[in-house]
């Protein structure tokens, strides 16, 4: 039964890792760009959620509104002011800027924040359970962050699929300068990715916030579970990145069962087994380019 | 600077075409003529590498040299340890910029051979009982050799994927020495394997080692980048698919430089434990030694050899002069890279030899005695062109 649970447990788990990859995928998918900023963005994310709860005394779903778009505003700014231009230069320029995004971000918070680890309170919402069987018992928190990962994912699919935004954005993907002559304004475009990408993961943030301590350092282990999820799913693919999620979740979690230590170190070699045996991903969408 | 244009732009921004011609412009050397196509007259130019500014410039290197040779007479301890740390950060630098401004390759993953540099130190020092000059040299080469399976993996990945991939891998490297009792575990490990020595000459000797192994480094980079394997990697910077098209065999060249890139990391990590004798597994591989590494190299001036120098030197200064401000001074530091890597691709280094006509380190050729061009017409690095009297 101890195995079954941790099924379960990882699976949600796994939801969770789509909902903080989701954003990474949708920025790949669309400018190629790929985000070192990504994890940092989540916790930032959390840091709102500490503004809005515990400063302002407001309630949760606040929260979870109010996040996702301080973030999508500052994804605008960010798309416009710097990552437009770092696109159009090309080559290492985009990884390098959004490193120094990252860094400044990262001190920021630790000025602002102190370096001291946080969480979100959730009261009875953070600890209630549903018991299904005997050792199974399954978490209204870890189930409800694992649903807004599917959810995301499907919402962001059919947004690219069925809206006229997110055709713009996969013209604006394929071939920018007959995108332009279609009458699309690209770096509108872009930037409106980047401010959808970040919506999520500032959604994804309050979720950690309430499910973790975190510190302006935790971004990096983000980063890195969202970017495997990502590679095992497969590039430019939400449901790739989905099923990534699922893969790693399930994996960190029949881990730890095994030894509390190894739960990261055996989801980490899961992704370098799929580097080395399906270097395009589980649902490859794109050619890796 | 507005005199040079033409000239000036073939320089800092080295493009595809360029690079083609001076593969052929390397051959014609020993005649020291160029067959111009036969509908237009033959044009009689001499190729030089070096000029009066790298002549200059190594003298004044040399100089330099022989005063930190002098180190452990003239300086205190202190200043001599952290010393040792610049010269950490130039093999370091070095290494990431051959990485990424001549293999085209970031990665923030680089700790992961700091970390095994520090381990070989831990390793084949303290518990094989080697002495640690010899142990360091030895985690070197060992980081070489692991580096290249790791390339098996990571080199499936490009851009910025192939950064956090690096990453991963330097991830894994920490959580299995974690988990390796014999080195020390979570809890780290205490080099003892300098025993008997006293702290004046362990310091002096490390001083030297450090010294050493930057000449060594950056040497070897110089002579590999005037090299034919160096013109194929400058082939590669500039446009992988042209080069491969030429014939440069862009998968090996990467690896080698991959290679070569671990073992500088791998020294870095060595010397580092060396200097503070205490090892742990966070730390030696802390993503902080790749964000220096790309401060150093973003500042600096990617894709050069002064560069990273440049970069290593003012790093250390601000280090210094601006820890009082804590968190704000990586603040800063990141700003800077964003603004250099947006507005002055080619960092201090570029701004400061004016478009490469000021060279320590002579990569590339020029060609004097152009009829139509002016003699100074040059290149940063091997983008000197046969084409340049059409062009003018």
């Amino acid at each position: 039964m101890d195995w079954v649970n941790a099924l379960a447990q990882g699976a949600l788990l796994g939801g969770f890792y789509a909902l903080l990859a989701a954003g990474l995928s949708l920025m790949f998918g669309v400018m190629r760009i790929v985000n070192l900023a990504h994890g940092l963005l989540a916790v930032a994310g959390a840091y709102v959620g500490v503004v809005v709860v515990e400063d302002a005394g407001l309630p949760l779903w606040v929260a979870l509104v109010v996040a996702p778009l301080v973030l999508a505003g500052f994804g605008y700014l960010l798309q416009r002011g710097f990552l437009n231009r770092a696109v159009d230069l090309g080559g290492l320029v985009p990884v390098l800027v959004t490193f120094g995004v990252a860094v400044i971000l990262t001190n920021l918070l630790q000025e602002w924040f102190t370096a001291d680890s946080q969480s979100l309170r959730s009261g009875s919402f953070g600890t209630a359970s549903v018991q299904l069987a005997d050792g199974l018992s399954i978490g209204l928190l870890p189930a409800v962050t694992g649903l807004a990962g599917v959810l995301v994912v499907a919402a962001l699919q059919w947004f690219l699929a069925r809206t006229r935004s997110g055709r713009a954005m996969r013209a604006a993907s394929d071939d920018p300068e007959v995108a332009r002559l279609m009458g699309i304004n690209e770096k509108h475009v872009y930037a409106l990715a980047t401010a959808i990408a970040l919506a999520t993961v500032g959604l994804a943030g309050v979720f950690l916030g309430m499910r973790t301590q975190f510190t302006p350092g935790y971004g990096d282990l983000v980063l890195i579970f969202a970017f495997e999820a990502v590679i095992i799913g497969g590039l430019g693919s939400l449901w790739g990145t989905l099923l990534g999620g699922l893969v790693l979740g399930v994996t960190q979690s029949l881990g730890s069962q095994i030894d509390p230590a190894y739960g990261f170190l055996i989801g980490h070699l899961v992704f370098l087994a799929v580097l080395a045996v399906r270097p395009a991903g589980l649902l490859p969408k794109v050619a890796v380019a | 600077m507005s005199a040079q244009t033409p000239a000036q732009q073939s320089a800092t921004e080295p493009t595809p075409k360029p690079t083609a011609g001076s593969t052929a412009a390397a051959a014609p050397e020993k005649g020291g003529a160029h067959a111009a196509p036969s509908d237009t007259p033959t044009v009689r130019a001499r190729v030089r590498r070096a000029s009066l500014s790298s002549w200059i410039g190594a003298a004044v290197m040399l100089a330099v040299l022989a005063v930190l040779a002098m180190g452990p007479y003239v300086f205190d301890r202190g200043l001599q340890q952290r010393l040792v740390l610049l010269f950490a950060l130039v093999v370091m630098g070095t290494a990431w910029n051959l990485l990424a401004g001549y293999g085209g390759m970031v990665s923030i993953g680089q700790q992961a051979f700091v970390g095994l540099g520090a381990y070989g130190l831990v390793y084949f020092g303290d518990v094989l009982g080697l002495s640690p000059f010899v142990a360091i040299v030895v985690g070197v080469l060992v980081a070489g050799l692991v580096s290249i399976p790791i390339s098996w993996l990571t080199f499936r990945l490009v851009g910025g994927y192939f950064a956090i991939g690096t990453w991963v891998v330097a991830e894994v490297l920490r959580l299995v020495v974690a988990q390796t009792d014999a080195v020390g575990g979570g809890a780290g490990f205490t080099v003892r394997s300098f025993g008997g020595l006293d702290a004046v000459y362990r310091i002096a000797f490390v001083y030297w080692f450090g010294l050493a192994g930057a000449v060594v480094m950056v040497a070897a980079t110089y002579l590999l980048m005037r090299s034919r394997l160096g013109l194929g990697f400058t082939a590669i910077r500039d446009d992988a698919v042209a080069a491969a098209s030429l014939g440069v065999r862009v998968t090996l060249s990467k690896r080698i430089v991959y290679v070569v890139a671990a073992m500088g990391a791998a020294f870095g990590g060595g010397l580092t434990a060396a200097n503070t004798l205490r090892v742990q597994p966070d730390s030696a591989f802390s993503i902080s030694f790749t964000v220096a590494m790309i401060f150093v190299v973003v500042i600096g001036g990617i894709g050069s050899i002064e560069g990273p120098i440049v970069g290593a030197i003012v790093y250390w200064v601000l280090q210094d002069q601006l820890a009082q401000l804590g968190s704000w001074y990586l603040v800063i530091l990141g700003a800077i890279v964003i603004a250099v890597t947006l507005y002055a691709p080619r960092g201090l280094w570029g701004l400061v030899s004016r478009g490469g006509r000021l060279r320590p380190f002579p990569v590339g050729y020029r060609l004097l005695d152009l009829p139509s061009a002016p003699s100074r017409t040059t290149a940063a690095a091997g983008a000197a062109a046969p084409d340049t009297p059409e062009r003018n």
